[in-house]
């Protein structure tokens, strides 16, 4: 047999069917990520406080326009997946819940939990 | 950092259509992803009907007569064809399973065979699978005792031989590892899910002396710790283990040991 050319890498993320397990796990660690940056975003809020009133006029301005809304409603949806998830991930790792009916059971759950807690918190805030 | 899309020497382009559906009873349209050392081409999704009516219930069935029937150059593994082997683990409609117990009749209008997903591909449906084993060699699976019992058996109580079910049964078909994201973006030192439980099957065993330096060997941020919980692992399982709780029980192992 010639080695005559490198081998190819089989097709993964483009053919795999995609699953609750894989898209909540990976919507855990997007939430994740934007939680990071919104915590910092939510710090540079308060430091807008201290730079005097124009600037955190212009901030109160850019929050409460349609982007600002939709950032804030990402984070509210956000946190309350990646709450409720980190709690799913608890059950796990104190050993409860790994069979693939609870796993699917335990996932919807956390998707049922996150949007009504964050419709709720977005109604409430916005 | 993870690489989402693959190289552009490995992306499939349309391929040829071997056959067509005229005067089958049960056409059922196969796209099967196909490559060759020996071509220059790039890889590429053929299309072909079989017809279901003159085939046997299973994906392999299919397989088998595409290759006595419409092209014989069609590469894949088969051995037992009864789930025993696991040499025809292939990714069929987007999931890792066996072509041998996987019915045609649960799938859809279309079939659509790849390799398993991130792996070299040495033609067609047969992809490299040394890293894998290489990986297997390294947990190394073998009862350890060192102390030499001398005219009986090693005794196992029921209880203790029960620990082992869900373990023992793991075939290495590599189906659950390459259905891991984490697998795929860290195969390098990851062990991935199959070797996981098989590294767990001689923790658990009550005859093997040797658990604290397996957990040891184990107790790295990559080998065990690129483990999320994702969970498509035991998803895909075509012998219905649980890969994802194996490695739930080694890492809870860890954490107690050390606290």
């Amino acid at each position: 047999m010639t080695n005559s050319r490198p081998r190819p890498i089989s097709p993964h993320l483009q053919i795999y069917r995609p699953q609750l397990t894989a898209v909540l796990s990976s919507l855990h660690r997007l939430s994740g990520l934007f939680l990071s940056a919104a915590a910092v975003g939510l710090a540079g809020w308060v430091i807008t406080l201290g730079l005097g009133e124009s600037i955190f006029a212009s901030a109160q301005q850019f929050l409460s326009s349609g982007y600002g809304a939709g950032l804030i409603a990402l984070g509210l949806f956000g946190f309350f997946y990646h709450l409720a998830n980190g709690l799913r991930h608890l059950c796990w790792d104190w050993g409860y819940g790994y069979d693939i009916k609870n796993v699917y059971r335990s996932g919807w759950m956390v998707v049922a939990c996150s949007l009504t807690a964050g419709t709720a918190a977005a109604l409430i805030s916005l | 950092m993870a690489e989402f899309r693959l190289p552009k020497s490995s992306r499939p382009q349309k391929g040829a259509r071997l056959n067509s559906d005229l005067g089958m009873k049960s056409p059922r349209r196969f796209e099967i992803y196909r490559w060759s050392p020996d071509s220059d081409d790039p890889p590429k999704i053929d299309e072909l009907y079989v017809d279901l009516a003159t085939c046997g219930p299973m994906v392999l069935d299919a397989i088998i007569k595409i290759k006595n029937e419409i092209d014989s150059s069609l590469t894949f593994r088969r051995s037992c064809r009864e789930g025993i082997c696991g040499s025809c683990a292939m990714n069929i409609n987007g999931v890792n399973t066996l072509a041998c117990t996987q019915p045609l009749d649960d799938l859809g209008d279309v079939v659509r065979l790849y390799p398993l997903p991130h792996m070299p591909v040495i033609k067609d449906l047969v992809p490299d699978l040394s890293h894998f084993f290489e990986q297997h060699r390294s947990i190394e699976p073998w009862l350890k005792a060192p102390e030499i019992v001398s005219d009986t058996e090693r005794l196992q109580s029921p209880e203790d031989r029960e620990k082992l079910d869900g373990l023992y049964e793991c075939i290495l078909c590599a189906c659950c590892s390459t259905s891991c994201p984490s697998y795929w973006w860290n195969s390098d030192r990851y062990l991935g899910p199959a070797n996981l439980l098989q590294a767990y099957r001689w923790i658990a065993d009550s005859r093997d002396e040797e658990t604290s330096s397996r957990l040891e060997s184990l107790n790295d941020s990559f080998s065990l710790y690129r483990c999320h919980t994702i969970m498509n692992c035991t998803n895909a399982c075509p012998k219905g283990l649980n890969p994802g709780k194996a490695i739930g029980e080694i890492k809870s192992m860890i954490a107690k040991n050390e606290s």
